[in-house]
C-alpha cells in the first residue's frame, strides 16, 4: 500500500501546485513546511503590497505633484520595491524546486518524515540563512542600496536647480551620459580626468609595486643583518594614519615655505619648483608621496611570500649554475606574482579611487582653465567635487556609473585571478 | 679576493639603499614631531629642532575651553567600539554559514561578496548622503558607524571564513554527532578556535574611525560630532598653515598610539590576507 502511494505520488503536480507556495509542500505531506509557506508568502503579499505599489508607482513617475511628492523619497521607496520583489522571485523559485525534490523523494520511496524530524530539517536547512540573513540584510541596505540609487540618479535631471522636494526629477534617459562626451566644457574635463586616472593608477602603483619588490628582495638577502628593525621601519609608512601624513606632505610640499623648496631644492638650484601650483609637479608629488604610503603594505606582503619560498628551489638553481638574474626571473618572480596576484589587483583598484591622497594633498587642485575639475582630479574626487561644490548630483552619478564599470573590469580579472574562482565547488 | 671585494660592494649598495630610504620614511615623521614642539602656529619659521621648544600645543588640546579635542576623542571611540562589535559579529556569523554550511544560493552569495569587495563605500557617496538626509541620519555618530559596519563585511568576511576554513572540519563533525546544535558548534568550538582572527577583525575595524577621513566628512556636521580625523582636518584646512602646529599635535597623540598597535598586529594580517588568496 506504501508503495502504491509512493508511486502514485506525481512530481508535476507537486511543483504545479507550488505555484501558490506551501500548496505543492502540503501536497507533499510536508504539513509544517508547507503551512509556513503559505503563511510567509500571503504576509509577503499583504505586508509590502502598499511599499511595492507605491514604489513601483513612484519608480516610473518619480512623482506627479510637485512639492508634495518628494521624488527621492519616491525613487528610494521604488529600489526597496526592487529589492523586496527580487527577494520574493528567490524565495518563489527556491519554492518550486523545493516542492519537485521533496515530490521526487517520495516517489523514490523514501521514508516520509515525521513531524519532528521535519522540523529539525527545516531548522537545519534553513540555519545558515539565518547567519547570513543580518549581514546580508545590512549590506544591502548601506552598501548594495546606495549603489542603486546611484545607478538610477545617473538616468534622471536632479541638479541645484531643480532639487526636490520643491521639484519634481524626471528620468531623462541617457542625457547625461551623452552630455559628458558631447557638451565641449564636460567633454574636455571628462576626458583629461579620465585619462589622467588611468596613468594615475598605473603609474603610482606600478612604481610602489616595483619598489616593495626591490626592497623585499634585498632585506630578504642572507648577509643583510637586523632584518626586524629595517622591517619594522620600511613598514612603518603603512602604520601612521594616511590623512595625518598627506597632510604633512602638503605642509613638506608647499610650494613657498615648505621644506622640501626651502631646504633641498633652493639652496640647489635657485628657484623653488611650484609643487602645488602647477599640475605637471602636482602629478610628481602626487606620485611620489602614493609610493611612500603604498609600498609598505605590498612589501609586507611580499616578504611573507619570500620567507615561504623553499631554499630548496634555489639549491636546485644553484647545482645547475643559474646566475641571481634567471633565480630571481624563474623562481622568485612567479612565486611572489602567483601567491599576491589578486591583492595586486586590488592595490590598482585602490589607486584608482583614491580619493584621500588626491583631496586631501591639493583638492584635486591646481585649477585649469576651460574645465570644471582640477588638474590632477581624479574621477572620484571629481565626483565628490561635483557632489558637494557644484550639486550636480545626475552627472555625479553618470561618473560614478563609469567608474564601477571599470571597477569591474578590474574585479573581473581578479575572479580570474584568485584560485578560488577556478576550483568552484570546493570555495 | 675579487668575490670578497664584489660581495664588499654589493652589501655596501643594499645599505646605502636602505639608509636613503630610511631617512625618506622618517624624515616626514620626525619633523611632524618636531613641528608639534615649536611654539608657534604657523609652517613659516617652524624648525624640524625648535631652539625653544614647548608642549603648549598639546596642553592647549586638553585644557583649553575652545578644544574639542577631547569631545572628538570621545566621539571617535564610540564610534571605533560600536563598529568594532558590530562587525566582527556580523562578519563572523556570515563567515561561519559560508564556510560550513552548503545552502541554496552560497555561490552567488560569495561572488556578490567578491565583487562588492571591490566597490568602495565612497563610490555611492552621492546616495549615501542623500538617504541619511532623508532618514535624518545625517551629522550623526550613529549614521557613521552603520556605513562602516555594512561596508566592513565584505572584506572582512572573507579574511574570517578563509580561517575558518583551515579548522578541521572533523572539529564540528564530531561535535555534530554528539549532538551539538548549531549554535552551540558556532560558540563553543568555531569562535574560540578562531581568536586570532576575530581579535584582529576587531581591531582593524577598530582602528579604521581613527584613520578614516573622507566619510565622517560626508556625513558629519557639526564640530560636536567630528571624529578625530575630520577636527584634526580642519585645524590645517580652516585657516591653512595657521594651526599646523596644533594639528602635528593632535596627529602625534593618535599616530603613536595606532602605530605602535598596527606594527604588531600587521602580520596577522598579512598572513590572513595572503592565506584568503591563495587557499580560497
Amino acid at each position: 500500500m506504501a508503495s502504491d502511494q509512493t508511486r502514485s505520488h506525481s512530481v508535476k503536480i507537486a511543483t504545479l501546485l507550488s505555484i501558490i507556495p506551501g500548496l505543492g509542500q502540503l501536497y507533499n505531506k510536508r504539513f509544517i513546511k508547507g503551512t509556513i509557506f503559505l503563511i510567509l508568502s500571503a504576509a509577503f503579499l499583504i505586508v509590502f503590497y502598499d511599499i511595492l505599489n507605491i514604489g513601483y508607482w513612484g519608480l516610473f513617475t518619480l512623482g506627479e505633484i510637485p512639492a508634495v511628492d518628494d521624488s527621492r523619497l519616491l525613487l528610494s521607496q521604488g529600489i526597496i520595491a526592487l529589492i523586496l520583489t527580487s527577494f520574493g522571485l528567490t524565495f518563489y523559485v527556491a519554492n518550486l524546486f523545493d516542492a519537485r525534490r521533496d515530490a521526487k523523494k517520495i516517489q523514490d520511496g523514501s521514508a516520509i518524515t515525521s513531524i519532528k524530524e521535519s522540523f529539525l530539517n527545516a531548522w537545519d536547512s534553513s540555519f545558515p540563512y539565518l547567519l547570513v540573513g543580518p549581514g546580508l540584510f545590512l549590506l544591502v541596505f548601506i552598501v548594495i542600496f546606495p549603489l542603486l540609487f546611484m545607478a538610477f540618479l545617473a538616468f534622471t535631471n536632479y541638479t541645484l536647480m531643480n532639487s526636490p522636494p520643491k521639484n519634481l526629477l524626471d528620468w531623462v534617459a541617457f542625457d547625461n551620459f551623452t552630455a559628458l562626451v558631447t557638451i565641449p566644457m564636460w567633454r574636455s574635463t571628462f576626458l583629461s580626468v579620465l585619462s589622467w586616472t588611468l596613468i594615475w593608477t598605473f603609474v603610482a602603483t606600478t612604481i610602489q609595486i616595483a619598489l616593495a619588490m626591490f626592497l623585499a628582495v634585498i632585506v630578504n638577502d642572507p648577509r643583510v643583518k637586523m632584518k626586524r628593525l629595517i622591517r619594522t621601519v620600511l613598514i612603518l609608512p603603512w602604520a601612521v594614519p594616511g590623512f595625518v601624513t598627506i597632510l604633512i606632505f602638503t605642509a613638506l610640499f608647499n610650494d613657498n615655505f615648505g621644506a622640501i623648496n626651502r631646504d633641498i631644492i633652493m639652496p640647489l638650484f635657485g628657484d623653488g619648483i611650484p609643487w602645488l601650483s602647477d599640475p605637471f609637479w602636482t602629478r610628481i608629488a602626487l606620485i611620489g608621496i602614493q609610493t611612500w604610503l603604498g609600498f609598505p603594505f605590498v612589501f609586507a606582503l611580499f616578504t611573507g611570500v619570500l620567507q615561504s619560498i623553499s631554499s630548496e628551489w634555489y639549491e636546485a638553481a644553484d647545482m645547475d649554475g643559474a646566475s641571481r638574474m634567471q633565480k630571481f626571473r624563474f623562481i622568485t618572480f612567479p612565486h611572489l606574482m602567483f601567491a599576491t596576484a589578486p591583492l595586486l589587483i586590488m592595490q590598482y583598484a585602490g589607486n584608482f579611487n583614491n580619493f584621500n591622497l588626491i583631496y586631501l594633498f591639493n583638492q584635486g587642485g591646481p585649477a585649469v582653465q576651460g574645465q570644471n575639475a582640477g588638474g590632477t582630479d581624479i574621477l572620484i574626487s571629481w565626483v565628490y567635487d561635483l557632489t558637494f561644490q557644484s550639486s550636480q548630483f545626475s552627472i555625479a552619478a553618470a561618473i560614478s556609473l563609469i567608474l564601477g564599470l571599470i571597477v569591474a573590469i578590474f574585479a573581473f580579472f581578479q575572479f580570474r585571478k584568485t584560485s578560488t574562482f577556478k576550483e568552484g565547488g570546493e570555495m | 679576493m675579487n668575490h670578497k671585494l664584489k660581495n664588499g660592494i654589493e652589501l655596501t649598495g643594499i645599505y646605502g639603499f636602505l639608509l636613503v630610504m630610511f631617512i625618506i620614511i622618517l624624515y616626514p615623521l620626525l619633523w611632524t614631531f618636531g613641528l608639534s614642539l615649536n611654539p608657534g602656529s604657523s609652517l613659516y619659521g617652524a624648525d624640524i629642532i625648535p631652539d625653544n621648544w614647548s608642549f603648549k600645543h598639546y596642553i592647549w588640546l586638553f585644557t583649553n575651553p575652545d578644544s574639542d579635542y577631547l569631545i572628538w576623542y570621545k566621539n571617535t571611540l564610540i564610534v571605533a567600539t560600536a563598529t568594532s562589535i558590530g562587525s566582527t559579529i556580523f562578519v563572523s556569523l556570515v563567515a561561519y554559514a559560508f564556510s560550513r554550511y552548503r545552502f541554496f544560493g552560497r555561490k552567488y552569495g560569495i561572488y556578490t561578496f567578491l565583487l562588492l569587495q571591490m566597490f568602495p563605500v565612497l563610490m555611492a557617496m552621492v546616495a549615501i548622503y542623500i538617504l541619511l538626509n532623508l532618514v535624518g541620519l545625517l551629522d550623526t555618530l550613529w549614521g557613521l558607524i552603520l556605513v562602516y559596519i555594512g561596508g566592513s563585511i565584505p572584506m572582512n568576511a572573507f579574511l574570517v571564513k578563509g580561517y575558518f576554513d583551515t579548522i578541521p572540519r572533523e572539529l564540528d563533525e564530531s561535535a555534530k554527532m554528539d549532538g551539538a546544535g548549531h549554535f552551540r558548534i558556532l560558540f563553543t568550538i568555531m569562535l574560540p578556535l578562531a581568536k586570532p582572527i576575530l581579535a584582529v577583525v576587531a581591531l582593524f575595524n577598530f582602528m579604521a574611525p581613527f584613520m578614516d577621513f573622507i566619510l565622517p566628512r560626508i556625513i558629519l556636521r557639526s564640530p560636536e560630532n567630528f571624529t578625530l580625523a575630520l577636527g584634526l582636518y580642519n585645524f590645517v584646512n580652516a585657516q591653512f598653515a595657521n594651526n599646523f602646529t596644533r594639528f602635528a599635535a593632535g596627529s602625534i597623540l593618535i599616530a603613536i598610539p595606532i602605530a605602535l598597535v598596527f606594527l604588531m598586529l600587521q602580520r596577522y594580517l598579512i598572513s590572513g590576507l595572503t592565506s584568503g588568496a591563495t587557499k580560497g
